[in-house]
């Protein structure tokens, strides 16, 4: 058989190994140090990815022989599922490290336990941390490409990706498009990299909970505040609605679950109130019945679900461009001594 | 003993209203007199230091120093500490009680004075615990205390939780006549707290310690003051509305005083955006706006003092992620530098105030006989280079820690000798 498959057109080009152009980051840190161009760059690289690997479900080994440790500091499933398997649908190799079962229960601090992961060869560490700008401390350590997959409420620059990439598969260009963000802004790291990402990109974005948490200071970096969901609701084209993160807080930021749900939960009746085409995100884990009611999770409008193979796409797409550029480069170095 | 002649200096001494070029003669650790007049037997001085375009100033006295020392010898210790605070141009340093044990008993006063002793640095005015075992439970045997030597009573790392307790500890150091030097915080609302609550820490997700924190017991902490009239020293003001609230109580007569630290009239929270914990300090760097309080503050008098708040921590305690960081950064060796760029050299203060500021007036708080080059006085002396520029390099200091942020800067000011009961103690290598 000769025909191809417009998909395995797609393939070919990515068995070659380097990665799109136009990537100059060592690291990938927050969105905010990174421009419009390169945040379309990596959602562009993530389509391909996704492409070529036939919905995600398939392997390329554009990163054979690179070696990527997730260095997770703080609890996670779907983060650090889909950085493993991203990395292995790219050929990469994959060790998860544990902060409870290492040195760092016997002391050691955790630079000192990345520079020696770093001495063994590694391209990247994948790093989730519950204190803002450790991603950032570590990669002004390292010589290894830093990602950072989510650092306390600061930064979850793949969240914020995968949010954009899904809203962009469903209704196209972010340009002029309104975008709800609602629920616990104060200690959400998905809401940052939301802002950043898509204000960027050209997106109106409009934050909505309680004054305790939805200061009103947001409005500095040129984003709309908002106590009143029912009130924004209907200019709404997208819904992010952002779990409340009780583990955070050290008082309660309203009287109970019950009157939260009552003011901000998107419910049935709130969705008839809604665009038509509205569409609803949640980053996960979802409350059901706190932020978002289960009919409404479930409902065809929601793309909890579409985000979750997109995070894999986006994934795959950040390490490629970090890891890919990196290999090249040293590929190209170690070419260079060869003449030399 | 030997004589000493301090040549053709420009004389800063606000205590006797002098700011002139002339000379200054020490004879036996003492001040003898100012003036060519004064330094008649001059075939017969033993040493003759040459001071021309020097500002030579009473010796220059840190009021807020933690020497670390006993229990944290890994950040600090007496000796090191001292002379940090020598290189810096300081003649004495208060230290402050929050060590390991905390020195709340005549014994801990003791260590300290002895160790100091033996350093043989500079001059060590003890701070002795408000309360016992720094716990904010019951008050520390304060009279004894003072018997031991303690210049002033403080918990700072922490405030005085109790109001009650911080009542009683107003009323009974009326009976010794000592200032309280208060840290100022509201622990519920800064806890977890890393830096400043405003703009820059809701966007870089660090959760904040909002001014309100420190305002509101510095509100506690003058009307405590007020209904007791005992002394009230208010640490290391870092808000612009904190100074409104010290500037009215002065107005109504409330005996309280308060210091500013060079970082807070230098930096801003904007510094926390690449996430150095060298930045990490208590109270946190506040606005532009809280800078500008801070110096109007201590333009007009309503902050009497510049204090270091010198807190070392060894480097491998500052190398963590930010919340497990420590709070505080060094102070001594950056200080007359930091004081000479921000506030003379820009415009705010003249040298006058500058010595009142970080000599005199810290003397007058803690009750000792320092700050002033009256004939008589201990000659504790700095000279003071008004033009050098130099380049802070921590691994220079004589600290032992080197979590300063301000390594790299270009500073303009620098004490160039540091003179100790007439004995030079220090001079900047040439």
């Amino acid at each position: 058989m000769t025909m191809q498959t417009p998909l395995a057109a797609a393939a070919r080009p990515l068995q070659a190994g380097s990665p799109p152009a136009g990537w100059s980051h060592q690291h990938l840190l927050d969105l905010e140090e990174l421009t419009a161009e390169e945040i379309t760059l990596i959602l562009d690289t993530a389509v391909l990815c996704k492409e070529a690997t036939e919905g995600c479900r398939r392997k390329i080994d554009v990163l054979a022989g690179s070696a990527v440790v997730n260095l997770f500091f703080e609890n996670s499933t779907r983060t650090k599922t889909s950085f493993s398997l991203a990395a292995r649908r790219l050929g990469a190799d994959v060790i998860d490290f544990s902060a409870s079962t290492s040195s760092l229960s016997k002391g050691e601090s955790f630079i000192d336990t990345a520079k020696n992961l770093q001495a063994m060869g590694i391209d990247a560490v994948v790093v989730r941390h519950g204190t803002p700008g450790t991603p950032h401390l570590l990669a002004s350590h390292l010589n290894v490409g830093v990602i950072n997959a989510g650092d306390g409420p600061h930064a979850h620059p793949t969240q914020g990706l995968l949010d954009i990439l899904s809203i962009r598969e469903r209704l196209g260009d972010l340009k002029g498009l309104t975008v709800g963000l609602v629920g616990d802004i104060a200690h959400s790291r998905t809401a940052r990299s939301n802002i950043w990402g898509l204000t960027k990109l050209g997106a109106k974005v409009i934050l909505c909970g309680p004054p305790t948490l939805v200061a009103d200071g947001w409005r500095e970096l040129g984003v709309e505040v908002s106590h009143d969901l029912d009130a924004i609701l209907p200019r709404c084209d997208v819904l992010n609605l952002l779990r409340i993160q009780f583990e955070r807080q050290h008082t309660r930021p309203f009287p109970s679950v019950r009157e939260y749900a009552h003011l901000y939960a998107m419910n049935r009746d709130r969705l008839r109130r809604a665009k038509k085409d509205l569409v609803i995100l949640a980053p996960g884990p979802i409350n059901r019945g706190v932020e978002v009611t289960a009919d409404v999770a479930d409902c065809p409008q929601s793309l909890i679900l579409d985000q979750v193979t997109n995070g894999l796409a986006v994934r795959m797409a950040v390490l490629w461009l970090i890891c890919g550029g990196r290999s090249s480069t040293q590929a190209s170095k170690a070419a260079e001594g060869r003449i030399v | 003993m030997a004589s000493m002649l301090i040549r053709g200096g420009r004389v800063v001494d606000p205590d006797q209203g002098i700011d002139r070029v002339d000379d200054l003669l020490i004879q036996d650790g003492q001040i003898v007199a100012i003036g060519q007049s004064g330094s008649q037997p001059l075939g017969k001085v033993d040493e003759t230091l040459d001071a021309s375009g020097l500002i030579v100033t009473p010796g220059l006295i840190d009021m807020h120093v933690h020497l670390r020392e006993p229990g944290r010898e890994e950040d600090e210790t007496i000796e090191s500490g001292t002379r940090a605070a020598l290189a810096g141009g300081f003649t004495s340093v208060a230290c402050i009680p929050n060590t390991e044990p905390p020195t709340d008993t005549q014994a801990n006063v003791e260590f300290i004075r002895q160790k100091a002793a033996r350093a043989d640095t500079c001059n060590v005015f003890v701070v002795g615990c408000v309360s016992r075992d720094r716990a904010g439970k019951e008050l520390a045997e304060i009279g004894q205390l003072v018997e031991a030597g303690a210049v002033a009573f403080s918990d700072d790392g922490s405030p005085v939780y109790d109001a009650e307790l911080m009542r009683r500890a107003f009323e009974y150091c009326r009976m010794f006549d000592k200032a309280i030097l208060a840290h100022e915080e509201v622990l519920e609302l800064s806890r977890g707290g890393v830096m400043h609550e405003g703009q820059v820490s809701m966007a870089l997700g660090l959760k904040g310690m909002p001014a309100a924190a420190e305002e509101v017991m510095i509100g506690r902490d003058i009307a405590l003051a007020e209904v007791t009239g005992g002394r009230l020293h208010v640490m290391h003001v870092s808000t612009a509305h904190g100074v409104e609230l010290i500037r009215q109580a002065k107005r109504r007569g409330v005996q309280v005083t308060a210091e500013a630290c060079p970082h807070h009239f230098t930096l801003t929270d904007e510094s926390l955006r690449g996430f150095d914990s060298n930045f990490k300090m208590s109270p946190p760097l506040r606005t532009a706006a809280d800078v500008e309080g801070i110096i109007n503050g201590l333009v007009d008098g309503t902050i009497d003092c510049i204090a270091t708040d010198h807190a070392p921590h060894a480097p491998e305690k500052k190398l963590l992620e930010l919340d497990r960081a420590p709070f505080g950064i060094l102070g001594l060796e950056t200080a007359v530098g930091l004081c000479v760029t921000r506030l003379i050299d820009a415009g705010h203060i003249d040298w006058l105030r500058f010595v009142d500021a970080i000599s005199r007036l810290p003397a007058q708080i803690l009750g000792v006989n320092r700050g002033t080059l009256r004939p008589g006085a201990v000659a504790d002396v700095t000279l003071i280079d008004p033009s050098l520029q130099w380049q802070v390099d921590v691994s220079t200091f004589a600290s032992k820690s080197i979590n300063s942020p301000f390594d790299g800067w270009t500073l303009k000011g620098r004490a160039v000798a540091t003179i100790v009961a007439g004995r030079v103690k220090y001079r900047l290598p040439r």
